[in-house]
């Protein structure tokens, strides 16, 4: 069978070559135990790299410092200075990762990739040093002994009897640019350490002369070649995938492997790794969590945590399954993903139950179908002793115990007041009546106890011989022991019930947090709102202090928001979160960077990237370390950065759409403006060069017309222009309302006389009250305000024109009303908007700014505008000032009349 | 006429503006100096002493507020400020420096010449010291400090009577509140113009046939008031 890659493997692979692209590449100097000559080969290979092909070539850390670097130093290579740190009493040297990645060399020399760093560095590996150098785009040479993988470490020590704490995870040699094997004969190498050319800590010298025996040499040896094997097999593999050459296989290997809180499961984990590895194949750690059993203990919670911690670092996709039948939920999920093998613990056989249970594996055997089933040995690691798990007896519970011997007492009392000694049968169901209601409400202890006094109360008031427990016929036991077990079926069932009920209970309130969140971040509209809406929603549902980090202005991120304590964040905060940030994985508390620190930083992914980080600190350190909660805190914080960049592009498509709105306003304003600009330019330029080029021919009645045309259309110029500047002014805030105490009278006054002109031959009717107060108002702008009123009356009407005005409460209401057509309905408001003109197209007045710039001015004044059609015809324009203040005192009386008072 | 054609000097640095100037003003019986920046506009206000200044105020070298303070340093040649600058503002300061007319650009040839006539005429009457003036029906004779309307005569209260013999004074040109307030309430009542424009109503209402569409107590938005005088 032809096997193309799947356009999904193609994108991997894609992605995965863009990855490798940016990212520095590593080279492995890979050894089967220490003295092989590992870093005499990295220091060999670095100096070729220097001389022949000239690259800037660093020294960061080499361990053995005493032999290799004044070595490093005669080849010429640059020593990066070490970080210096105090740690209990001991002066300790590692890595510079702040100054490493400063200087930023081409290649970087880093021994000892599986070293762990001293506490208070950045990462509590090496290798996690070497991975942020390889994602800042140096290339690293490093060394590594087999012993090291995560996933051989089981076989190390079940070949050399050495467990090694410090491991590597697959990963990082898997994503090796190269793994070049430093090969020694066992021989060759035991001779070296003879002539102790192995550098050996004088403090492991007794561990060392354990591991160097020649057994175990030989079988690191065969270990690290296999390693490198199947690694160089891998490469070829997928060179022929890459080039589509046929595959020797067809289906892609899905590997499945069950996981338990139980410390067994570390190697059952490594061996799917393993297994994996080999087979190429995708793997699965499933757990599946039992409603009915939900209270782990805290020590198998633990161990849960650390096992699923582990098949996450060896690569695996961690899920969690929930569900009452742990076979029926894996192999439902394993049909689902289409799982080809299947991999699960050898049941530890102890104890008499268990020889009669069906266990998980048969009951898995038995029902996988086509999948294949792996069982693999559940021994402990070595080193792990295992306790046996003290069950803490539990603390008499005092209602219980109240219950039980309460409702005893009672089914007795009932019992022996309906049936007395004859109806034996009522007798016993009262009693399991009895042990039910307990069993309903309590524990199982309790429905034993009651069923124990029940069963003895039975005895002693109704089986002969009467008032003992003893037994006069044995049929009698059978009772006893068919009531026993009765209670204590119901009180496991309906145990099971209330804890199936307590799960479902406390999944629903998880997710109705996470919906609430939802639901609070629907209606934030912009990104500050999200963050402050969702940074108190988590406080309150992880108890802890919420900071979170967004995006500054000129790159970096800032402390934005926080929901306690001081609003800037620290230095140190800050650069945890840059690094977030930048690196897109979490940091701090319980994680593999800085764990040191109280606040656990989780970077805010969204589809386009991180959107910020989130930091938590929570009131109480442990609250994190279970992994259901970690699980939660980033399913808060996608929920978060999903709201956070629903709402950035929101602002974005808000903003874009304004500017729009401005381009269309600026369009149609140039296109009115151009039109009704030319139109008169047109006409004079027209009549002018009638009157400049027709000669003496033209008649005196003609040249009057033409040159009264030029004036009026030269006048219409510089309404419109005036028009224009003033809605420009008032725009951009040029104009400020300087509010005098007037007369209306001579506003209205002055502004019939600007309009004078155009008023000519029209009826006009002023009506104002001489009780009208004195209106504070700015009198240039409201005197414009009715002139363009007027002028609007005049154009769109030919009749007669009412100005009217009269105090109505703390405002004065203006009027000026036409006789003309009126406003079309549904317009009342919309001419009031630029460029509305109510007169067809090529209308002789205006932009259609005139009511614009009326309503930009009532409004500067606190005042209001709106026009209605006359109840007998035409329109009405009105405009209401507010009064406020108290008009200034004028002197008052003053002698009336000067002219009598000269004369007397 | 016997009188020798009145000099008008006009400063202008616009060549169009000045084509069109000089057209209708020779056109009808001035006499017209032409400059086109400050300095040479004062120098031929000394050497040439017109008979009234068209000053433009958006001048190359100076602003024409600069030309009027200091024309006004020495000679009392009336000033008419013809400007493009729409504002209030630039109409009160141009005015309160010592112009006596203001035109914003663009205005017609007729307004004009009746602003020259005008203040060739107040120019004149300053010398002379005319105590009667009429305009309408509005009659007043500040020597007798009577005032008559239609013949009838109008009975004031004196600040009444002193707001409209000032108006009288400077009839046919603006004055602006400031100036106003000043003459008529002194020196310290210089900002309060809620007096003036309520005297100004009651003014109207005692004079004008309808108070609401005044003919001779005209408003100068947000400038000052003006007395026209007949054409």
């Amino acid at each position: 069978m032809t096997d193309r890659p799947n356009p999904d493997e193609l994108l991997r692979r894609v992605v995965a070559a863009e990855a490798r692209e940016k990212r520095g590449k590593l080279t492995v100097f890979f050894g089967a135990a220490p003295g092989v000559g590992k870093t005499y080969a990295m220091l060999e290979v670095a100096r070729a790299e220097m001389e022949r092909e000239k690259r800037d070539v660093v020294l960061g850390i080499v361990e053995t410092h005493g032999r290799y670097e004044t070595g490093a130093q005669l080849l010429g290579l640059e020593l990066l200075p070490r970080r210096k740190l105090h740690y209990r009493g001991v002066d300790v040297e590692e890595l510079d990762l702040d100054a490493a990645l400063k200087r930023r060399p081409q290649l970087l020399l880093v021994d000892e990739l599986a070293h762990t760093n001293a506490e208070g560095s950045r990462h509590p590996k090496r290798w996690q040093d070497v991975e942020e150098l390889l994602d800042a785009g140096i290339d690293v040479f490093t060394t590594m002994n087999v012993q090291h993988v995560e996933s051989l470490n089981d076989v190390v020590a079940k070949v050399t009897g050495v467990r090694v704490r410090e491991t590597v995870p697959d990963s990082v040699l898997a994503n090796a640019h190269e793994i070049k094997l430093v090969d020694l004969p066992p021989d060759d190498l035991l001779e070296r350490l003879r002539d102790g050319k192995v550098y050996v800590p004088a403090q492991a010298q007794r561990a060392i002369e354990n591991f160097f025996k020649k057994g175990n040499l030989i079988a690191l040896r065969e270990l690290a070649l296999r390693h490198t094997a199947e690694r160089v097999d891998a490469q070829m593999r997928e060179y022929r995938q890459a080039q589509g050459i046929e595959q020797t296989w067809a289906v892609t290997e899905q590997l499945l492997v069950a996981v338990s809180p139980s410390p067994h499961s570390a190697r059952l984990i490594r061996a799917a790794r393993r297994m994996a590895a080999s087979l190429h194949a995708r793997w699965y750690a499933v757990y599946v969590e039992r409603p009915s059993a939900r209270q782990l203990p805290k020590a198998m919670e633990a161990q849960l945590s650390q096992n699923l911690r582990l098949a996450e670092q060896l690569g695996a996709e961690v899920v969690t399954l929930s569900g009452n039948n742990a076979t029926d939920e894996i192999l439902r999920f394993a049909h689902e993903r289409n799982i080809t093998k299947l991999i699960v613990g050898k049941p530890v056989v102890g104890g008499l139950l268990n020889r009669f249970r069906v266990s998980l594996v048969d009951q898995i055997v038995r029902q996988s179908r086509d999948i294949d089933v792996y069982v693999t040995a559940g021994d402990a690691d070595d080193d792990t002793k295992r306790e046996p798990e003290k069950t803490e007896p539990a603390p008499v519970h005092l209602p219980s115990v109240v219950a039980a011997v309460s409702v005893s007492a009672f089914s007795t009392g009932v019992t022996l007041l309906l049936f007395g000694r004859d109806q034996l049968p009522d007798v016993v169901m009262i009693y399991l009546l009895g042990i039910m209601l307990v069993a309903s409400r309590f524990r199982l202890g309790a429905s034993a106890l009651t069923a124990a006094l029940s069963v003895a109360a039975f005895d002693f008031f109704f089986v002969p011989p009467y008032l003992t427990f003893a037994i006069a016929d044995f049929r009698h036991a059978t009772t006893f022991i068919v009531m026993f077990v009765v209670a204590v079926v119901i009180s496991g069932l309906t145990q099971r019930i209330r804890n199936e009920a307590a799960t479902a209970r406390e999944r629903e309130l998880r997710t109705a947090t996470l919906y609430e969140l939802s639901r609070e971040l629907a209606g934030a509209q912009d990104t500050q709102t999200v963050v402050q809406a969702a940074a108190h929603h988590i406080e309150n549902v992880f108890r802890s202090q919420v900071t979170v980090f967004t995006p500054a202005p000129g790159g970096g991120v800032l402390g934005a928001y926080a929901t306690r304590g001081p609003s800037e964040a620290s230095e140190r905060e800050l650069s945890i979160a840059q690094w977030v940030w930048s690196n897109q994985r979490e940091a701090g508390l319980g994680t593999g960077t800085l764990p040191g620190g109280t606040t656990l930083y989780v970077p805010l992914l969204a589809s386009g990237g991180a959107v910020g980080v989130l930091g938590l600190t929570p009131d109480d350190a442990q609250r994190f370390d279970q992994l259901e909660q970690r699980r939660r805190v980033d399913a808060f914080a996608a929920q978060m950065a999903l709201a956070i960049e629903r709402a950035t592009l929101a602002d974005e498509t808000s903003k874009a759409r304004r500017e729009i709105e401005a381009e269309q306003l600026r369009n149609s304003l140039l296109s009115s403006v151009s039109h009704d600009l030319r139109t008169p330019l047109a006409v004079i330029t027209g009549s002018t060069s009638t009157l400049l080029e027709s000669g003496p021919g033209i008649t005196d009645a003609t040249r009057q017309d033409l040159l009264k045309t030029v004036l009026e259309e030269a006048e219409h110029l510089n309404r419109l222009i005036r028009n224009l500047l003033d809605m420009t002014r008032l725009e951009s805030g040029a104009v400020k309302v300087r509010k005098e105490w007037i007369p209306l009278e001579e506003l209205v006054g002055a502004a019939l006389n600007r309009v004078d002109s155009r008023l000519t031959g029209r009826e006009l009717h002023v009506d104002l009250p001489r009780s009208l107060p004195l209106v504070p108002c700015d009198p240039v702008l409201i005197e414009q305000t009715l002139i363009n009123l007027l002028e609007n009356a005049a154009k769109y009407s030919t009749g007669p024109i009412d100005v009217t005005a009269a105090a109505r409460g703390a405002e004065v209401v203006v009027a000026v009303a036409d006789r003309g057509p009126g406003i079309a309905p549904g317009q009342e408001l919309r001419i009031f908007d630029k460029f509305q003109r109510a007169g067809r197209e090529g209308n002789p007045e205006g932009v259609g700014l005139g009511l614009t710039i009326c309503r930009a001015i009532v409004t500067a004044h606190g005042g209001r505008i709106w026009a209605q059609n006359r109840a007998d015809g035409g329109a009405s324009f009105q405009f209401a000032l507010p009064i406020d203040g108290e008009a200034p005192a004028l002197p008052l009386s003053e002698p009336s009349d000067v002219a009598q008072e000269q004369r007397a | 006429m016997t009188e020798p054609n009145p000099v008008i000097l006009v400063i202008e640095d616009e060549v169009q503006m000045r084509r069109f100037l000089r057209a209708s003003l020779s056109s009808n019986g001035y006499q017209v100096v032409e400059t086109h920046t400050a300095e040479a506009g004062l120098t031929q206000a000394a050497a040439r002493a017109p008979d009234l200044v068209l000053l433009d105020l958006g001048l190359p070298d100076q602003d024409g507020l600069v030309v009027t303070q200091r024309l006004r340093e020495w000679a009392k040649t009336p000033i008419i400020v013809i400007s493009a600058r729409g504002r209030e503002e630039d109409k009160i300061q141009a005015l309160d420096a010592g112009a006596d007319d203001y035109l914003t650009k663009p205005f017609g040839v007729g307004e004009l010449l009746a602003r020259i006539r005008v203040a060739l005429r107040n120019a004149a009457r300053g010398e002379l010291g005319s105590s009667q003036f009429s305009v309408g029906a509005l009659k007043v004779d500040l020597g007798r400090r009577q005032v008559l309307v239609n013949g009838q005569e109008v009975h004031l209260t004196p600040i009444e009577y002193k707001l409209l013999a000032t108006l009288v004074k400077h009839a046919g040109r603006v004055i602006t509140h400031r100036q106003l307030l000043k003459e008529v309430w002194g020196p310290n009542s210089a900002e309060q113009t809620q007096y003036l424009r309520v005297y100004m109503g009651q003014l109207r209402h005692k004079l004008e046939q309808n108070p609401s569409r005044p003919q001779f107590l005209t408003t100068e938005p947000g400038v000052g008031y003006r007395l026209r005088v007949q054409e």
